[in-house]
């Protein structure tokens, strides 16, 4: 255990100091040292920056819609549903993390693909596909990562009680107004819990933008692409999205979601 | 079907009609094939206490969550004031609830919990605070305005769930078991300042209950619930002294039932007839029976004491127990285990069920 400890630290560390050091552009050797080079050059140069920027507004759009879709399916599964039908959606929900994860992505790239399944469904309608490009990155991300959103958002849904909405409606309320005074306050923790997984999965991938993206780009193809030929970029780079996380985080605590962690 | 009996005893029809503050019309409620109130017919007249009392399942929750708009009923209608509410959700209806689980919003404190109606009404700020202020006072809680709910008493809690519904006035104010979950002691004390409370505001109180004690000593009018329907309605006073049905008058307090050749023997008609134990007493010994005092001769089988009184359980040669009840303290010396008594009693005691 301890050991394990060491290694997970002492990567993270080892990533932390690689993005202070520089690249020789001649020899491609990787010379320690101290430089703010690496960072210098994520923000001078346009196309690292808007990697960034597209990669966070990615991420957002996939725990936004993660969200819109849990929150009415919880309010169903919780409150409306029979228990069998329940237990169906619970496992429907849960079903996509027991595939493999390239399997999944697999399928959304032939989802997507030009005269492919969705193009197909579409087509009739007189609507093209959206093909490959960033909506499609947000579907597919989303579509991996729901089930980290959903869970919570139903276990925090069947925890409140019928009568709080009997109650609120006695006194007045409609029902957006429940579910804005009463519901959402209370999702709040689980809708917390569930965006840190959403949006941290989300940032870090890179495989979705390859496979449905077609030229987008993320930090995470990025990094993949430096890795081998200037390293202390691409761990400058890797430290992006651990910022943005534990900003995240730190916003979240502040905001008292994580109290019941 | 029944309560007829005591319909005489209440205001007449007419006025009754014109202040009914909740008027139910041949209701009926089933979930799927099962019925939990059927053919029901009630008034209840503005300004009244009154209360639904039933045993666990009658349907009393099932009425009361009608009148409020959480549950439609199968059939029949529901007016409130005068006005045809059966279709219309609960915010629409000027009756406001207090529930069984006070389902206070356990992240709002206690002002913004009673507060919580009046913002949906868009009362402005400076009002709304002076009227929290007000409810708190009223319910004797101001120090505890900014604590969560989670961290009140349970008759803090009840009583908040109160005031929250109270501030808005509501014309009908339903509570559904409020003080079930408070320790005896408590509960008096809360019946005591629920009456005077409803005393002081003067709005209608319907109140659900399934102890008899509670319901006979705060109601002005009581609805016995009987497995959906209700099989009298009338004073506290006319359910314990003349209830209607058998049920009505076991559910209400200890009877003895009379019928079949002791009836005959003792008041002239197979019955069955209610009498309360109250009402019997050990016969002084030289007395005979005589046109209005029936009486038997019974061995005491049990001896019950119970602090104001004690009560006996007798039999009759026949086998048929009589139950009655002597208050302590009075100077007579009190049968004992295996005595033989005589027991008389006032025919007019003596009700027809
Ligand atoms: N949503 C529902 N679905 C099915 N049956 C129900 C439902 N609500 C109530 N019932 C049934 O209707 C009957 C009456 O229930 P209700 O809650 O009105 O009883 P109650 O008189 O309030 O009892 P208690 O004193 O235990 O609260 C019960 O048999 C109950 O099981
Ligand atoms: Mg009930």
């Amino acid at each position: 255990m301890a050991w394990l400890g060491v290694l997970y630290i002492g990567s993270l560390l080892l990533l932390f100091a690689t993005a202070f050091w520089h690249t020789d552009p001649f020899t491609s050797k990787v010379i320690p040292g101290f430089t703010l080079e690496n960072f210098q050059e994520l923000v001078v140069q346009e196309a690292y920056r808007n990697t960034a920027v597209r990669t966070i507004g990615i991420a957002l759009a996939v725990t936004i819609l993660c969200a819109a879709l849990a929150l009415p399916l919880g309010l169903f599964m919780a409150k409306v549903a029979g228990p069998k039908l329940r237990a169906i959606l619970a496992i429907g929900i849960t079903l996509p993390l027991w595939a493999g994860y390239l399997v999944k992505v697999f399928s959304w790239r032939i989802t997507f693909s030009q005269g492919g399944p969705l193009d197909w469904v579409l087509a009739p309608l007189g609507v093209d596909g959206m093909g490959y490009g960033q909506p499609a990155v947000v579907v597919t991300l989303a579509y991996l990562w729901f089930p980290y959103m959903a869970v919570p958002v139903y276990t925090a849904f069947r925890q409140i009680p019928d009568n709080l909405f009997n109650a609120s409606a006695d006194l007045g309320a409609k029902s957006w107004g429940t579910i804005r005074t009463v519901a959402l306050p209370l999702l709040k923790p689980a809708l917390i819990a569930g965006s840190i997984f959403t949006f941290s999965l989300s940032l870090g991938d890179y495989i979705a933008a390859q496979f449905v993206g077609g030229k987008t780009q993320m930090i995470g193809t990025v990094i993949a692409q430096n890795i081998n030929l200037n390293p202390p970029l691409a761990a400058a780079f890797g430290l992006v999205p651990i910022l943005v996380v534990v900003a995240y985080l730190f916003l979240a605590r502040k905001s008292g979601a994580l109290d019941a962690l | 079907m029944t309560g007829t009996r005591s319909q005489t005893l209440e205001p007449p029809e007419q006025s009754l009609q014109a202040q009914a503050a909740i008027s139910l019309r041949g209701i009926e409620k089933s979930f799927g094939a099962f019925t939990a109130v059927r053919n029901l017919d009630l008034d209840i007249a503005s300004g009244e206490f009154f209360s639904l009392l039933g045993p666990s399942g009658s349907g009393k929750t099932t009425v009361l969550r009608m009148i409020a708009g959480f549950e439609r009923p199968t059939d029949g209608s529901i007016e409130l004031g005068g006005e045809m509410v059966t279709d219309k959700a609960p915010f629409e209806r000027k009756v406001n609830t207090v529930f069984q689980d006070y389902a206070l919003f356990p992240h709002l404190n206690v002002a913004q919990n009673v507060e919580y109606g009046l913002k949906l009404r868009k009362v402005p700020r400076a009002q709304r605070q002076q009227m929290v202020n007000d409810a708190l006072e009223m319910i004797r809680l101001p120090q505890v305005a900014r604590r969560l709910p989670s961290q009140l008493s349970g008759g803090q809690r009840q009583r908040v769930a109160l005031a929250r519904a109270l501030i808005l006035k509501p014309q009908v104010l339903l509570l559904d078991e409020p003080l079930g979950a408070l320790d005896k002691q408590l509960r008096e004390q809360m019946q005591i300042e629920l009456k005077q409370i409803q005393r002081e505001v003067g709005i209608t109180f319907v109140f659900v209950t399934h102890d008899q004690e509670e319901a006979l000593s705060l109601s002005d009018r009581v609805a016995v619930f009987n497995d959906g329907r209700i099989d009298q309605v009338g004073s506290p006073a006319d359910l314990y002294e003349r209830p209607a049905t058998r049920f009505v008058a076991s559910f209400l307090g200890h009877t003895n039932l009379i019928e079949g050749d002791l009836a005959r023997q003792l008041l002239g008609a197979p019955g069955p007839f209610s009498l309360r134990p109250e009402h019997v007493r050990v016969a002084p010994s030289a007395r005979a029976a005589n046109d209005q005092q029936a009486s038997l001769t019974a061995t005491v089988r049990e001896v019950v004491y119970t602090g104001s009184c004690t009560r006996f359980v007798a039999s009759t040669p026949s086998g048929a127990d009589i139950i009655f009840q002597e208050l302590n303290g009075a100077s007579t010396q009190p049968p004992q285990r295996g005595a033989e008594v005589v027991l008389e009693f006032d025919r007019r005691h003596a009700v027809a069920i």
